[in-house]
């Protein structure tokens, strides 16, 4: 440990409570991280393509998930160590950005750090063999940008978008209707989707989930769906033409927000409060059916007295509708938020061709549908399945496929999938390497090198030999200069992957690429690690 | 270098093999534990509750065991879940799909040592699953248009669900009861109309099904016992002190008679509000709140039945049944739709006095009131007659319906079969596997029920080679029958479920090949 003393021979103390820490330093410390960003990577290589294996999580409180979507099992892996919590946040990163690809990333981020980790044994620089990193990974992404391809595909022709959702799906418990989740996960994107500004907000795309039913019984719905009922038992099921009043407003008597005190200190005042207070519900009432509303979408609760009235008056309510959901509804049916009874006015109701409430199942469930909405540019996935696991990932993989549609639709570039991008890249890099002088050349090869470790892992669980396979791929694609061979995950028959419709985006391989590469620089750039010891 | 930690402390990671085996042999545990209740033979359970009480509960519905175990296998969990959602969407069969679940998993287990991919696995159950179905499409029985052979059918249906529970000894009567009420229901699935009181004393067979309503409270003092034509009104309301709802209000008084005052006032509002019930014109008001003496009083008076704290399924149901709406304000009765019935009478079950709705406007609600030795038995009974409701409401909208007695299994077992014998490559294993397995239901039932399983199953199989087989197992006599003369007959819809839902646990169970388990939540320290 380094000691500074001061003139009189006393140690000066740096670090408090000194001698209770653990720390490492220099190569062991690269090397300790090395191991433990590796530990982590390991864990997901199995999981990664269309025969990947699924891992089972049990959570603290003992529920289960059961998932192959790397960025779920990591946030909920409960890593400790500092080093996994960094590849933790790298697949989230990739989540919040592209969507998909969060297991590639950190099993590249793994691949790269096992090469870091044979050039440090040779006394390489770690500083060096982070630049050199870097260097390639720029050959790499400028190489992708050059062997992509341009996507055309219109408000028509969806197909093109299919396809690439499908490769995303296929590596997920869902892959036996893969064709049907795609098609609706592009056709949700392709309705809330700005074709001309090239933007889509994934938050106009609302997923829902209920247990029962049929993973094929999934469906997209032109609207809203909202998990309430009726407010009373007796109000119609169904509603024609609806004119929606959206209010933020409790059906109930005013409460000022201020302190107030009101006195009853006469037969008199108390009889005309009573009063007030019976004509201040009819107000309400009668304020929702003036301005011609046929359906009231309340965020509170009502009175039973205003519940009843409502009924009388024939004016069919929802109440307790979540803030989210409120906002989706006004953007849905063309409404405004209406936070005031005195503030309502025709032109804030909002229009639905079709509101109707429907059951599932023998126990008591129930939903609202608000459909043929005046502005379609909110929709709902509806998922059924055969229990709840079965729900939350689908959800997450339609959360996977809707990213990858909305990148798609921002940058319309593809790169062909099945490691086939990785293996010409790999290519690139290596053959760029030997151009630069130095120490960085070797680093550059060991990035190349680090490459190949996609598609093998790809062969490994699809149970091919994957060095065979991945020399054989590779030959293929010098000898033919051509970059969509891969490897055949799925036994085909064929490396081809323009014939076996593997897709992916260009900017989520660019993305994995650069993330990686950047957290790998991070890690190789610590040299000392002092955690605080057990107590 | 070795990686110190990576996860928190207790927190445990399995892989590759030793995740498969403990998840295979946590979800064959489940199954075995159910095995025994399946068919009509099958054995109940005794459930303690480590609750208050140590209450009892015993049974031999698989949704009800397995909710009430306490299990720490992840994928044991994931079989309970199969079975709670088989209990929520169609209601019965929720033996059969853990145990056909826990079957698959069993084979699976064999293909796996054998060093066939899981991945081959679950593509092969995938294709046998497809091809199960698509021959129970083949042989399902639809007697849709005509309504005589539709309600035998529904006869059948529920006869055979009842008949692997406590209401065996009367499944004619039961199922008569069940037919009956769903009948009435007129296609819906809303069971929640269909009220079901439980009485201890009697005799199960004394149990019955009630035309009209039956409330389980009692009728003021001072009432009127019998109201025939009654104009009933259903509330909402609070009949205690009406109290100022305005935030913030409250009495302040500077003397005793004041208080008076205000206090006549209040008594005032409350006879103004009792006025203007009575001059809806009733004869019997049914609130969902509390009833003061002094209003009650005041009904009591001008003749009128007041019934206070229905609870809220009751008035929601009394709303239905009557045909009235449920009301909060009095202020014009011309426009509240009052409910209507026949007669209103005390009636007494055993010891308890009830009161009785008869001759009301809409038949679709119903009450089945059960009887029975004990609250064990009858709680049983309730739980037997809900999958029995549940399977026939479902029926009634899918009116498919199958042969029962294993008849179904070894239809799908000949396709899956067959299909194995045509499929090229490793998968027509686990196809086969998955004949072997649906196989294993028949066969659970014979064992159940005492018999030589093999011989039978032998049998069978022989008989359905013959085309246009209705050959299954007749429990009673211990042979292979015709299922069509005996009249066993399952739900299509049910037996769909329990096949889809047991190939897709089945499958999520062999995907998995790790399994990390995190630190248990600390309970916080209170001292």
């Amino acid at each position: 440990m380094a000691l500074a003393f001061d003139e009189y021979g006393r140690p000066f103390i740096i670090l408090r409570e000194q001698d209770q820490k653990s720390r490492l330093r220099g190569i062991d410390a690269q090397k300790s991280n090395i191991s433990a960003a590796k530990a982590v990577a390991r864990i997901l290589r199995t999981s990664l393509g269309p025969k990947g294996m699924d891992k089972m999580l049990q959570s603290p409180d003992g529920e289960i998930t059961i998932t192959n979507d790397g960025a779920t099992i990591l946030e909920q892996m409960d890593v400790d160590n500092q080093i996994g919590k960094l590849m933790v946040e790298l697949s989230r990163s990739q989540d919040y950005e592209i969507g998909d690809g969060t297991t590639g990333v950190v099993v590249m981020a793994g691949a790269l750090l096992e090469q870091a980790e044979r050039l440090l044994e040779r006394g390489i620089h770690p500083i060096r063999i982070a630049e050199g990193f870097e260097m390639a990974s720029k050959i790499a992404v400028e190489h992708l940008e050059s062997v992509s391809n341009k996507f055309e595909f219109s408000a028509s022709n969806i197909e093109p978008l299919v396809q690439t959702c499908m490769t995303t799906l296929s590596s997920k418990i869902v892959n036996r209707c893969k064709r049907d989740l795609a098609e609706i996960a592009v056709k949700a994107v392709m309705a809330v989707a700005d074709l001309d500004r090239k933007d889509v907000n994934l938050d106009l795309i609302k997923v829902e989930g209920k247990v029962g039913g049929k993973l094929e019984d999934t469906e997209l719905i032109y609207g809203i769906l909202v998990d309430k009922d009726m407010s009373h038992p007796q109000m119609p099921k169904q509603i024609v033409d609806a004119n929606i009043a959206i209010l933020t407003c409790p059906f109930e008597p005013p409460k000022p927000k201020t302190k107030h005190k009101v006195d009853i200190d006469t037969v008199e005042k108390f009889q005309t409060l009573r009063q007030q207070e019976q004509k201040y519900f009819d107000d309400m009432v009668q304020k929702c059916k003036d301005v011609g509303a046929t359906l009231v979408i309340c965020q509170w609760g009502f009175d039973d007295e205003a519940n009843h009235l409502l009924m009388h008056r024939n004016l069919p309510a929802v109440r307790w509708v979540g803030g989210v959901e409120l906002e989706l509804i006004a953007i849905a049916t063309g409404g405004r938020i209406v936070p005031r009874f005195q503030e309502l006015t025709p032109e804030k109701l909002g229009k639905a061709g079709l509101v109707r409430e429907k059951s599932f199942g023998t126990t008591k469930d129930r939903m609202l549908y608000i459909e043929h909405c005046a502005n379609s540019k909110a929709v709902t996935i509806f998922i059924r399945g055969g229990n709840k696991m079965m729900i939350e990932e689908t959800k997450r993989s339609i959360h996977d496929a809707l990213c990858v549609a909305r990148n798609l639709i921002r940058n319309n570039s593809i790169v062909y999938g099945g490691g086939s991008a990785e293996i010409s890249c790999s290519l690139a890099v290596e053959a760029a390497a030997d151009k630069y002088p130095g120490v960085e050349q070797y680093a550059i090869r060991a990035f190349a090198d680090a490459l190949d470790s996609v598609p093998m892992a790809l062969a490994e669980n699809s149970g091919l030999q994957p060095i065979e396979t991945l020399s054989a791929v590779k030959s293929q694609q010098t000898k033919d200069k051509y970059s969509w061979y891969g490897v055949d995950c799925n036994d085909v028959g064929t490396n081809d992957m323009r014939e076996q419709n593997v897709f992916e985006t260009l900017i989520g391989k660019q993305q994995q690429l650069l993330l990686a590469t950047q957290v790998v620089k991070m890690i190789l750039k610590i040299d000392d690690v002092i955690s605080p010891s057990e107590y | 270098m070795a990686v110190e930690r990576l996860f928190k402390d207790e927190a445990t990671e399995e892989k590759g093999d030793r995740a498969r085996m403990s998840s295979f042999v946590g979800a064959m545990a489940i199954a075995d534990l159910v095995k025994t209740t399946l068919g009509p033979k099958g054995m109940d359970k005794i459930l303690q509750s480590t609750g208050r009480g140590n209450s009892v509960t015993v049974t031999n519905d698989g949704a009800t065991i397995l909710k009430s175990l306490h299990i720490d296998n992840p994928a044991a969990k994931v079989l309970v879940d199969i079975s709670k959602v088989q209990d929520d969407e169609v209601g019965d069969g929720t033996t059969s799909v853990v145990v056909l679940a826990g079957e698959l998993l069993r084979e699976a287990e064999k293909l796996i040592a054998t060093k066939i991919h899981p991945m081959t696995v679950i593509s092969g159950y995938r294709m046998a699953a497809e091809c199960a179905r698509n021959a129970l499409l083949e042989k399902v029985m639809d007697n849709k248009d005509d309504t005589d052979k539709f309600r035998t059918d529904l006869m059948k249906v529920a006869m055979t669900t009842l008949s692997s529970k406590i209401l065996s000894q009367d499944k004619e009567h039961f199922a008569n009861l069940a037919v009956d009420a769903v009948m009435r229901l007129k296609g819906s699935t809303n069971l929640e109309s269909i009220q079901i009181i439980k009485k201890p004393g009697g005799s199960l067979k004394d149990s019955f099904l009630d035309e009209g309503f039956i409330l389980d409270k009692k009728i003021g003092i001072g009432q009127p016992k019998r109201i025939e034509n009654a104009k009933i009104l259903v509330a909402n309301t609070a009949m205690d002190t009406d109290k100022v709802k305005i935030y913030g209000a409250r009495v302040r008084v500077d003397s005793m008679a004041r208080v008076a005052e205000i206090e006549g006032a209040e008594k005032q509002k409350m006879k103004e509000k009792v006025q203007k019930i009575i001059a809806h014109g009733i004869n019997c008001f049914v609130n969902r709140q509390l009833i003061y003496n002094f209003p009650e009083e005041l009904f009591a008076d001008a003749g009128i039945l007041a019934i206070e704290h229905a609870d809220f399924d009751g008035i929601e149901r009394l709303g239905l049944v009557t045909g009235g709406e449920i009301a909060s304000t009095f202020d014009n009765p011309e426009s509240v739709k009052l409910g209507h019935c026949k007669l209103i009478e005390e009636i007494m079950i055993g010891e308890d006095k009830l009161i009785h709705f008869s001759g009301v406007e809409m038949g679709q609600a119903c009450t089945i009131v059960l009887r029975g030795a004990s609250f064990h038995v009858l709680d049983e009974a309730e739980r037997s007659l809900h999958d029995a409701l549940c399977v026939l409401s479902q029926t009634v909208n899918d009116s498919r319906v199958l042969f029962g007695g294993g008849w179904p299994e070894m239809v799908m077992a000949k396709a899956v079969d067959e299909l194995a014998r045509k499929t090229p490559g490793k998968k027509s294993h686990a196809i086969d596997a998955y004949s072997r397995a649906l196989l294993a239901i028949p066969t659970t039932i014979a064992d159940n029920a005492g018999l030589d399983s093999a011989e039978l199953i032998a049998q069978l199989r022989a008989e359905h080679h013959k085309e246009e087989s209705n050959a299954g197992i007749d429990v009673i006599t211990g042979s292979v029958g015709d299922m069509s003369v005996l009249g066993i007959c399952e739900a299509f819809k049910v037996k769909q479920a329990v096949l889809l839902s047991a190939t897709e646990a089945a499958e999520m169970i062999l995907r998995v090949d790790e399994i990390i388990t995190c630190a248990p939540r600390r309970r916080e320290d209170r001292m």
